[in-house]
């Protein structure tokens, strides 16, 4: 059967794997600029082992190698392994909490001889084919529920043992996998209900000092329960799609919301939060009502979601103001533009704008940017390495690297579709989701956008451990890819 | 299958990574392209400018005698976060001082009120102005302790003792002088009195940068594109002063024990030769670490010795003002020289009270009038002027008064190339209308005929009366600075300005100041074998009178002219006279006879008891 598909390097798909190297290459030049101020001697001294340059190089090595490794184990093998893989690299996890060394305060890094690795980077591919099995079951249905939740649970699985060593940032990056869910069936509303909750967590906290000018009432709550009014109402309207309901509670939330303000403005001065309160506790009462008349099941779940959204506004506040430690707390409200504090928690961000933001259109040219090469960006060869490429390439340079990025996650995402079956698919979506969250959320970082979470960018923050990682990622797939059967299709 | 719904799906999250990139490539633009300030910042960040500093331009006497120079001297800075295994008893040992000196400089240092621009990562001033030789002393030891380093600065010195006021000195830069003035850096120095002030641009030079690359901790990683963007100091331009160092101490030894002032001017240049007030002080008292202790010593002083009375006292002229009146009264036809008026103990304000006047013949006319300073003379002269039908009114003829006295000099400031001097009064029609009333007469001010009521000038525009009498009616105005190394001196300094009243007149004028001389009051100014002209001048005040004079010579082809005023110092020919005629023999003909010599010991000798008010 094999033989059929004739030669596996005929079959493996070469687009991705020019964009690969292409990545590695900038990324290791990256590299090369933001650690020669260490580096004594020329250009060959960056192929010293001794140098991070060095390091890095030796790591891409035996991330190819293993590569090719990888190669030559066929589809239906990671398929039946999935699940002893997923076993084992969990237990590697949870052995690393006890058995790593305490690194400013992260429990994630074992050392073996003088090598140190991080088992979570493999976690990832052991999750990704976990759920790839699971789902490319015969008799898996994402409606139901109980299925739904196990793909939930393996998702969450790894995440919580990452927290356990203390690596929040990386642990959210299984958050991306839930794409992978939407694009199997699962319902939107989850990814609705996730941006609807950063939403209400950003506007919430970021305008919880300010007061209304002529009320005793804070912007942030009230304004969170005005975005709850309008998520719940988007929700009846595309999600349950009972007009009737929907126009009510339109007519309710808009006429209460706008009466009752301009009321306490201009004739009667009250809090208007009880107000507010009050049209969401009849919201959740008219649409449990309507179980009984409609036999809608939905308009159970947005009453939850109701309640719900407040709920989680109101812990929030409480993880925020009694939970979170001070310099944690510092870290959201200067990404909030709360705090300006530019010698403390801003530092990074701040120097890192700077490095960017001075490369201009051309940039600096290689190993000439001043930021990068007198050190003032901390991080700067692991989480921080884009500013180093905005610095010494300019705008020209970083939108190329950009461009590539985005041109690989689409190429995954297109390889994913063309799959003859779901274990295929998935698990390229979930590469794609991986790659594309790291890519969110490191150069959203660098740029002031998202919070510094401290995530690597794949093929460019200096690490072996990350690099290998995102290579076996990615060489898994290509096989996959590759063993497919390019008459069948799945759509 | 159930897969089919979902396939559109795909559109939305490719939609979405690609809605992703150009979120980001746009705010990748607004950083990179958008926005010169990240390039400042960062900028800022990597580049230390170190300044280098000129030396500040020498200034040479009218004879090439060297006055100031430049010597140098050390800063000790400290950059505090380098201070942290400091032997701190051991420091102060090297230094000689105390633990408590140590600590209170360190806070001195912190205080950001004093010190806004305090940093831990920056050099802050620790002990400044440590001479050549106490840095010796400690230089070997110093680098022993960490986190200190040494500034190299230069600091004036002195070759002379005198003309302190008139040198002035440099000290630190006010914060307001750095606001105004983007040259100037906090620690700068700055020229803050006298010519140093007022040639500050000349003697300043050009500071000079050099570029080095600062790595995030602070540290110095080298020249930047190997100092092609560093820039050279440019030294000072060196000045020559018009001023005769000899002829200045020999005004300073005269006018010891007494308060007031000696200007003497070369009338055909307008260079000023000497400019003395007394109490004067030594310049090198504001040199070195003692600067500020002096300095606060000196303006607490009642006799305010760091006040140049030369330009900033203005005093009542006395009678040295009559040639003044003279000149105006014979320009405008109001007498001629034969005109005579009678004089008997003084001019009649009204029925019983008279303007006195000593005892001399009458009727006087213009020559022995000024000669014997006749005061009656020049108060009929001025109300026959301010009553003359020749103008339309007392306010024309008034304000025609006011526009000789400011065509030769008066009520505005000459225009002296130093800071801070005074404008003298000069009374017009509209300041006696609102002082008297609208129908003021004569005799309300005839008083300023003879350089006494309103009128007000300091002794700088006494003496450039002198010189504008000596050059028949012109005057260059008074400068100290004669050459400028490598440009000219200011266009005004080379332009002749001209009095009202003309040459003709002047004659008659010099005609009586020279019989003053030879008969009248200033007698004692004679010198032997030279023509000098001069007037006296006694002003009243609220205590004993001022002794002034005022005087030239040689009377043909004048060389100098000179003001002389000595507070309370009773009658001109007291202290104005001998004092006057002194700097004259000492100019003209080099050195002071035996004789003079002993006079000149005996007048500094003499002591005017002032009491102990301010001044």
């Amino acid at each position: 059967m094999e033989q059929k598909k004739g030669n596996i390097l005929t079959r493996i798909d070469w687009w991705t794997l020019i964009l690969y190297l292409s990545l590695a290459v900038m990324g290791w030049l990256a590299i090369c600029g933001a650690s020669y101020s260490d580096v004594e001697g020329g250009f060959s001294e960056f192929f010293n082992i001794e140098q991070r340059t060095g390091k890095q190089a030796m790591w891409m090595g035996i991330s190819v190698v293993a590569g090719i490794i990888l190669m030559f184990i066929k589809k239906h093998t990671y398929r039946n392994i999935s699940w002893i893989v997923y076993i084992a690299t969990l237990a590697l996890g949870i052995l690393t909490i006890f058995i790593a060394k305490d690194i400013k305060g992260s429990r994630s890094w074992i050392s073996i001889g003088s090598f140190s690795l991080q088992p979570a980077e493999f976690m990832k591919v052991a999750t990704a084919l976990m759920l790839a099995a699971y789902i490319g079951r015969r008799e898996f249905n994402i409606k139901n529920s109980k299925d739904l939740l196990r793909c939930i649970g393996i998702i969450l699985l790894p995440m919580l043992i990452i927290v356990g060593q203390r690596e929040t940032g990386s642990a959210l990056v299984y958050l991306a996998l839930f794409i992978v869910l939407y694009r199997e069936g699962m319902t939107g509303i989850f990814l609705l209900m996730g941006i609807s909750a950063i939403i209400y967590f950003v506007v919430g906290i970021k305008f919880s000092g300010e007061m209304f000018d002529e009320l005793p009432v804070a912007v942030g709550p009230y304004a969170v329960t005005v975005l709850i009014q309008f998520f719940s109402i988007a929700m009846v309207k595309f999600w349950c799609k009972h007009e009737k309901t929907f126009l009510i509670l339109l007519a309710v939330n808009a006429g209460g919301t706008l009466l009752t303000y301009w009321t306490a403005i201009y004739l009667i001065e009250f809090n208007i939060m009880y107000t507010q309160y009050m049209i969401l506790a009849f919201n959740i009462i008219y649409l449990l009502l309507r179980i009984r008349l409609n036999k809608e099941k939905t308009n159970l779940f947005v009453a939850i979601y109701i309640l719900g959204a407040l709920a989680f506004y109101q812990s929030c506040n409480y993880v925020m103001y009694n939970v979170l430690k001070p310099h944690q707390r510092i870290r959201i409200e200067v990404l909030l533009g709360l705090e300006d504090d530019l010698d403390g928690a801003g530092y990074n961000v701040h120097q890192s704008k700077i490095a960017i933001g001075s490369g201009g259109l051309t940039g600096k040219g290689f190993l000439k940017g001043t930021q990068t090469q007198l050190g003032y960006v901390p991080e700067q060869d692991t989480d921080f390495i884009f500013c180093t490429i905005g610095e010494e390439q300019g705008f020209l340079g970083s939108a190329f690297v950009m461009v590539v990025f985005v041109l690989f996650i689409l190429r995954l995402m297109a390889i994913a579709e063309r799959q003859d079956d779901k274990f295929g698919r998935v698990y390229g979506y979930s590469l794609a989701a991986i790659f594309f969250f790291h890519f969110t959320i490191n150069i959203g970082m660098v740029l002031g956008i998202t919070p510094v979470i401290g995530i690597p960018l794949p093929f460019f923050s200096y690490g072996g451990s990350s690099f290998l990682g995102f290579s076996i990622l990615l060489f898994t797939f290509l096989r996959i890819d590759a063993d497919r059967d390019p008459k069948k299709h799945l759509v | 299958m159930k897969d089919y719904t979902y396939s559109g799906r795909k559109y939305i999250l490719a939609g979405a990574v690609i809605l992703l990139l150009l979120v980001y490539l746009f705010s990748l633009m607004k950083i990179q392209l958008d926005n010169e300030e990240y390039k400042m910042l960062a900028e800022k960040n990597a580049l230390y400018l170190k300044t280098t500093y000129p030396d500040r331009g020498l200034i040479y006497d009218r004879n090439g005698k060297l006055l100031v120079y430049n010597q140098p001297s050390y800063d000790i800075t400290f950059i505090p976060r380098e201070l942290k295994k400091l032997d701190t008893l051991a420091f102060c040992n090297t230094l000689g001082i105390t633990l408590q000196e140590f600590n209170d400089r360190v806070e001195k240092a912190k205080d950001r009120r004093l010190n806004p621009g305090y940093s831990t990562f920056t050099e802050q001033d620790f002990m400044t102005q440590l001479s050549a030789e106490e840095y010796a002393s400690i230089q070997e030891k110093l680098h022993r302790f960490h986190g200190f380093y040494v500034k190299k600065r230069a600091i004036r010195q002195y070759n002379c003792n005198s003309a302190g006021v008139l040198l002035g000195d440099i000290g630190q830069v006010s914060q307001k002088k750095i606001d105004k003035d983007p040259y100037y850096k906090r620690g700068d120095y700055i020229g803050t009195q006298g010519l140093e002030s007022s040639y500050e641009h000349v003697l300043r030079g050009k500071k000079g940068t050099e570029v080095y690359l600062r790595n995030a901790h602070g540290r110095i990683q080298g020249s930047y594109r190997n100092g092609e963007c560093d820039t050279i100091a440019v030294r000072g331009k060196d000045i020559t002063l018009s001023l005769d160092i000899e002829l200045q101490e020999l005004g300073e030894r005269l006018m010891e024990n007494k308060i007031g002032s000696i200007v003497a001017i070369e009338p055909e240049t307008g260079e000023i030769l000497c400019m003395v007030s007394s109490p004067y002080y030594d310049p090198t008292l504001l040199t070195g670490r003692e600067r500020g202790k002096n300095h606060i010593a000196l303006s607490k002083d009642i006799r305010k010795p760091l006040m140049n009375r030369a330009i900033m006292g203005a005093y009542p002229p006395g009678s040295t003002f009559k040639t003044s009146q003279a000149l105006t009264f014979l320009e405008e036809g109001i007498v001629t020289p034969e005109t005579a008026f009678p004089c008997h103990g003084g001019f009649p304000l009204n029925s019983n009270r008279r303007l006195k006047c000593h005892a001399h013949s009458s009727p006087t006319a213009l020559k022995p009038a000024i000669a014997t300073s006749c005061n009656a003379y020049f108060c009929y002269g001025l109300q026959r002027m301010l009553t003359s039908k020749k103008y339309k009114n007392i306010n024309e003829a008034m304000n025609i008064w006011r526009d000789y006295m400011v065509s030769m000099g008066f009520g505005y400031r000459l225009g002296v190339d130093l800071p801070g001097e005074e404008s003298g009064m000069i009374p017009n029609a509209e300041y006696y209308s609102r002082k008297i009333s609208k129908a003021w007469k004569a005799p309300n001010v005839i008083s300023i005929s003879i350089g006494q009521g309103e009128v007000t000038l300091t002794p700088l525009q006494i003496a450039n009366l002198g010189a504008t009498i000596a050059n028949r009616g012109t005057y260059i105005i008074p400068h100290v600075v004669k050459e400028i190394e490598g440009e000219e001196i200011d266009i005004k300094y080379r332009t002749p300005k001209k009095s009202m009243a003309d040459t003709k007149v002047y004659e008659d004028v010099v005609k009586g100041m020279r019989h003053a001389v030879t008969n009248g009051t200033c007698r004692a100014a004679n010198i032997p074998g030279i023509e000098v002209c001069g007037k006296t001048g006694t002003a009243q005040n609220k205590g004993k009178d001022h002794s002034a004079f005022m005087g030239f010579a040689p009377m043909d082809k004048p060389e100098i002219a000179i003001a002389v005023y000595v507070e309370n110092g009773g009658f001109g020919a007291r202290f104005g006279v001998p004092i006057g005629a002194l700097i004259m023999e000492k100019y003209l003909k080099g050195e002071l006879s035996e004789e003079s010599e002993a006079k000149a010991k005996q007048i500094q000798e003499t002591v005017i008891d002032y009491g102990t008010e301010e001044r």
